[in-house]
């Protein structure tokens, strides 16, 4: 069995599973936010109306609450569902809910590590579809509407059919202008956003096992926009101190047995080339340097893919002692890496390079609040999602890319390959 | 189980939740008002097209994207019985089956090409057949699994008994 396999069949209580096996697995974690959350709040309202009550969920201990996609409040609405999220999570008891401006709050997905609220080898669900990228930890991680979210927090059990594996190998030195950002967009661009459709996308080779945590990170997250039910690394030693400079909690690592594989992709990361995803899809890549001409309107650093700290970290490195030339807004992806970088200078680099700094919110990469784009603007951004109106007006454009582009680009006002500003 | 209505064709692959139910009402819980806002992204007029028991035909890879179930309950808020495709996204699938909204039906590609717009469609979910009435073709759907099949007979996820 590979690491997914080992994972379902150990939190299904089988001895072994194969790829097209349904089972019912339980649960280790759970997670909603503020849009999953009231959608969990609403089923069980339909279900009480059908006779239904929750009076308990399975296991307080084990759920945790972000509010990251429309905070701070964007509207009325947005600050009533804040409410009613709070009263629901106080109800059940779930104590673990990471509010806005009390202490450590940011993107779901950001916090599922940051935080090490989820351990490698356990099998963890989320109310959002990039709950995939905690499968960097070593960890199944999967993304859930909110029926199913509502299921699994009354019963800590979901069914699950056991995905078939695509196993990708990273190999080779990554030059220093190339991300993590760049293979998945190459990678992507290669299989399709339907490429890996109810699979499960598993990376290995000794660049992966080179890169730091926060990177392999972007790999998983951007599993979502292939298709993938999950996205996994194998835990190792990087994985191990990176949790255990987070938490004490002991935790079993599983490894798979390197087998069940559908099919394996090679990339030599040393040739790879700065990628930019054009508009309308994640798979539309072409090399940054082909598409010098396109002038942008603004420069984009967010969201659970591209604000974590190695992010800011390497659009400051661009940035620092220059000025931007286009808006450009940077929002760090949680509250812990927000002052990481205000105490490494690097807010201070972005300040005064001219760019707005924002508190941490998913609202701009999801168009809902917080800098959206206006009808035929053109945005470059270290997200994961360009499709029709995804960060704004439906005839807005968003080009998706590494922060070391987003960056350079700031700088140009037009699409950049790192490599072409001056140090 | 069999189901009539008329079909709203958009000929086109990866038509994602954020075509299907834009961003902004991601805040919206309210079922009837989110019903008003389906498809917005590719049609503003599809609320108002739409009657009850009616079908949606569309390319590869429906429903791909966020895992909103805000979309499939605005689908089927505005009528929307079934989703006809060549292939779905995963999430999106599930919604559908574990929320009872509506039927994600899986037909071959060639079966997008044969059915036109606004044609007025049998569907028998028993014997997995299309019969467009509109033009006397008969299309076969690809038979739900097990669990799918035994989820959906339930009425959704909350019904079924393990």
């Amino acid at each position: 069995m590979n690491i997914t396999e080992k994972i379902i069949a150990r939190a299904s209580n089988k001895n072994s599973v194969s790829s097209g096996d349904v089972v019912f697995a339980d649960v280790d974690k759970l997670m909603v936010h503020d849009v999953s959350g009231p959608g969990v709040i609403k089923v069980f309202e339909e279900w009480s109306k059908k006779g239904i009550q929750i009076e308990n969920v399975w296991n307080p201990d084990k759920i945790w609450i972000a509010e990251d996609h429309f905070v701070p409040s964007a509207d009325r609405i947005s600050a009533e569902n804040i409410t009613k999220l709070t009263d629901w999570a106080n109800k059940f008891g779930i104590k673990k809910h990471f509010k806005y401006g009390l202490g450590q709050y940011g993107i779901c997905h950001t916090l599922s590590h940051e935080e090490a609220l989820v351990l490698p080898g356990e099998f963890y669900v989320g109310g959002d579809s990039h709950t995939n990228t905690t499968g960097a930890l070593g960890a199944l991680a999967i993304g859930l509407g909110h029926t199913d979210i509502a299921y699994a927090m009354m019963n800590g059990r979901i069914w699950l059919k056991v995905p078939e594996t695509m196993l990708f190998k990273l190999v080779g030195k990554k030059p220093a202008h190339i991300m993590a950002k760049d293979i998945i967009l190459k990678i992507i661009s290669d299989i399709g956003t339907d490429g890996a459709n109810y699979k499960t996308m598993e990376f290995s080779g000794n660049a992966v096992s080179e890169m730091g945590m926060e990177e392999r990170l972007t790999l998983t997250n951007m599993t979502t926009e292939a298709g993938a039910k999950n996205g996994i690394i194998e835990p190792d030693a990087v994985t191990d101190e990176y949790i255990r400079q987070r938490t004490a909690t002991s935790y079993k690592p599983i490894l798979g047995d390197n087998d069940h594989y559908l099919e394996e992709y090679t990339y030599e990361i040393e040739k790879l080339e700065p990628i930019v995803a054009k508009p309308y899809s994640p798979q539309n890549a072409a090399a940054a340097r082909e598409l010098q001409g396109v002038e942008v309107n603004k420069a984009y650093i967010g969201s659970c893919t591209g604000a974590k700290l190695e992010d800011l970290r390497s659009a400051a490195q661009i940035l620092k002692g220059k000025k931007v030339k286009v808006r450009t807004e940077v929002l760090p992806a949680a509250q812990s890496i927000y002052i990481k970088a205000l105490k490494e200078g690097l807010i201070d680099i972005f300040m005064e390079a001219g760019a707005v700094v924002g508190p941490p919110t998913c609202g701009a990469c999801c168009g809902a609040h917080m800098g959206i784009l206006a009808k035929d603007e053109i945005c470059v951004s270290t997200t994961n999602r360009n499709f029709p109106g995804r960060m704004g007006h439906v005839e807005s454009q968003t080009y998706l890319a590494s922060p070391l582009v987003v960056a350079a680009s700031a700088l140009t006002g037009k699409i950049t390959d790192p490599r072409d500003v001056s140090k | 189980m069999t189901l009539k209505g008329t079909v709203h064709k958009y000929d086109k692959d990866n038509i994602d939740t954020d075509v299907i139910l834009p961003g902004p009402y991601l805040k919206i819980h309210d079922h009837g008002e989110l019903s008003k806002h389906a498809m917005e992204g590719i049609d503003t007029d599809f609320s108002k097209k739409v009657s009850k028991g009616d079908f949606l035909l569309a390319g590869n890879n429906f429903g791909c994207g966020s895992s909103r179930e805000h979309a499939p309950i605005a689908l089927s808020h505005s009528g929307i019985t079934a989703v006809i495709a060549p292939s779905f996204a995963r999430i999106f699938y599930r919604n559908c089956v574990d929320g009872g909204y509506l039927l994600p039906l899986e037909v071959e590609k060639s079966t997008l090409e044969q059915i036109s717009d606004k044609d007025t469609l049998e569907i028998d979910i028993e014997k997995n057949q299309i019969h467009d009435v509109t033009n006397g073709k008969k299309f076969s759907i690809s038979p739900f699994p097990p669990l799918i099949k035994k989820i959906i007979d339930c009425g959704g996820l909350m019904y079924y008994k393990e």
